[in-house]
């Protein structure tokens, strides 16, 4: 693929956006590699976590550790792959399938209360007791027709978060 | 973003949060819109809205923006430009840089002909001595400003020389100091630097009566604030210059000024410098390439074209924070300049975020979900 080159072929792109299934348009993805150098440093063709953690707006983000075992080592086809869930010509599907794989740590397709409890704990961190958070978690999954042993899986949540559109875009600049 | 606490008042205990409200400055798309209603599984698993802000984040951020450097845009595509580009370069190369750097060592002669002789037999005329140091040192970065070409225009009024009174300047390269040197004999306050640049620091600039600081010394604040005081009380001292962003920025971006030079009790002079980018891109990417580079590939340029304004002095008005007071002159000298302002410490090159921002969105959403866990 030359990821030490700095020049992308038609091939390449091509390539790229079948990978991740027409998300991007070409321009974008040219924007895309263009970003995917700038923060690749050492040129390893991969962008490391340390490297990543050096965008303060990252850095800051409550659930940057999660997506950085997701995201950490990926080479620029993977990286475009990963982020094609945030273009605007993703689907719910897409997306939601996104959020699964973020609490499904272990990728074993089900996510359990501890799982749903880790992520809660990320979002919180220490302004809620671990007793209050699986009291209110316990209490919503109940409530939705679940219990603490249940293990959720990609089905579940499309019902769930299937109702009301996601709101999950990013704007990728193009020159 | 958080409605209901308002704007969190920065208290002098916090050193950290000694900043104005991040969630001001990122796009609108990262303030969540405060929902609202009984608390269900669907709002507990919806983490959309910060999923998007750290993917925005991968995807640009504006951290990043204010260190990128233009690569120059050739113009060399053509048939016929590209033999005159070719002329260009073999101009510049050929005939522009050994000149200037046969003027470099012209200057650098007459300077140190002056200059040592002067240190050492007028060591017991303290007054003329530095007088005539002051003058020597203006010279020599007139030598190197003419070996860049450097066209510089200053707007306003010549700085009086008047005691409590600093001045802060937007920062793109080292050569913001030269420039500004060759016009007024300023003292200023550096990162002591490795190699011939910290002997010239250490001999030379000793002279105009520099301060120096280690980035990496935790201590070090305390004891640079205390000097920076002591210096800008003195009658006689030479008027202190200070790049409040502390790093170099790529002259389209300013980062957070840091409030050292804005609380001193003195009258504070913004001075903005922009430079034109046809001519050539001054930021100095430190991460990129070492100072002698840079000079080396000044001095292959066509020219250093920019503007230099000195704005009028601003005091710390009734009521107002030091860091108020910084972010007005930020203001100032961004407006001048026409430079973007971005919420980011420059320090952040070489160091992670506090975690006090991360913390400050948690309890955020924390308070969220605990309200409306109350709802009915």
């Amino acid at each position: 693929m030359g990821n030490s080159s700095s020049m992308l072929t038609q091939y390449d792109i091509e390539e790229v956006q079948q990978h991740c299934n027409d998300a991007f348009s070409q321009q974008e993805i040219v924007s895309l590699y263009q970003r995917f150098c700038q923060l690749d440093r050492s040129g390893g063709g991969f962008v490391s976590a340390e490297e990543f953690l050096s965008v303060p707006e990252f850095a800051v983000n409550p659930l940057s550790q999660r997506l950085l075992r997701m995201v950490d080592g990926l080479n620029f086809k993977e990286f475009v792959a990963f982020l094609s869930a945030f273009s605007p010509r993703a689907t719910l599907q897409q997306k939601i399938e996104f959020i699964f794989k973020v609490y499904d740590s272990d990728g074993n397709g089900k996510v359990t209360f501890n799982d749903m409890l880790d992520v809660l704990h990320d979002l919180t961190g220490q302004f809620i007791s671990e007793k209050q958070s699986k009291q209110v978690l316990t209490q919503v999954l109940e409530e939705a027709g679940y219990t603490n042993e249940s293990l959720l899986v990609l089905a579940d949540f499309v019902k769930i978060l299937g109702s009301s559109g996601l709101e999950m875009e990013v704007e990728v600049p193009v020159d | 973003m958080s409605s209901s606490q308002g704007k969190l008042k920065p208290s002098s205990s916090e050193l950290d949060l000694d900043r104005p409200n991040i969630e001001d400055y990122l796009p609108s798309g990262a303030s969540i819109h405060e929902p609202h209603g009984k608390l269900h599984l669907r709002d507990l698993l919806d983490i959309s809205p910060i999923l998007t802000e750290a993917a925005g984040a991968i995807v640009d951020d504006s951290f990043t923006r204010c260190f990128k450097s233009n690569p120059p845009e050739p113009w060399n595509w053509n048939v016929y430009l590209f033999p005159l580009w070719c002329f260009g370069v073999v101009f510049r190369y050929m005939i522009l840089f050994p000149l200037r750097a046969l003027v470099l060592t012209i200057g650098w002669i007459i300077f140190l002909s002056c200059f040592i002789p002067v240190h050492f037999l007028l060591k017991g005329n303290d007054a003329l001595r530095k007088k005539l140091e002051r003058v020597l040192v203006e010279l020599i970065c007139s030598f190197f400003v003419a070996s860049w070409t450097g066209v510089v225009k200053y707007h306003g009024p010549r700085p009086s020389m008047r005691p409590k009174q600093v001045f802060v300047a937007n920062h793109t390269s080292m050569i913001d100091f030269i420039i500004l040197e060759q016009m007024t004999a300023f003292a200023v306050i550096m990162q002591k630097h490795p190699g011939w640049v910290g002997l010239l620091q250490s001999t030379i600039l000793e002279s105009v009566g520099c301060i120096w600081f280690n980035r990496s010394e935790a201590k070090d604040r305390e004891i640079v604030a205390r000097k920076l005081r002591d210096h800008s009380q003195g009658a006689d001292n030479n008027p202190l210059l200070i790049f409040p962003e502390g790093t170099c920025v790529n002259n389209q971006y300013s980062v957070m000024f840091k409030k050292g030079a804005f609380e001193l009790g003195c009258t504070v002079c913004p001075v903005a410098i922009k430079y034109n980018k046809i001519f050539v891109d001054a930021f100095w990417n430190s991460r990129k390439q070492s100072f002698t580079m840079h000079l080396l590939q000044l001095m292959t340029s066509w020219a250093v074209v920019c503007d230099v304004w000195y704005l009028e002095p601003q005091n710390l008005r009734p009521g107002e924070t030091p860091i108020e007071f910084a972010e007005r002159v930020r203001d100032i000298i961004s407006v001048r300049a026409g430079l973007k302002k971005v919420p980011w410490d420059g320090y952040l090159k070489y160091s992670r975020p506090s975690p006090k921002h991360r913390e400050r969105k948690q309890q955020s959403f924390a308070e969220s979900v605990l309200r409306r866990l109350e709802e009915k």
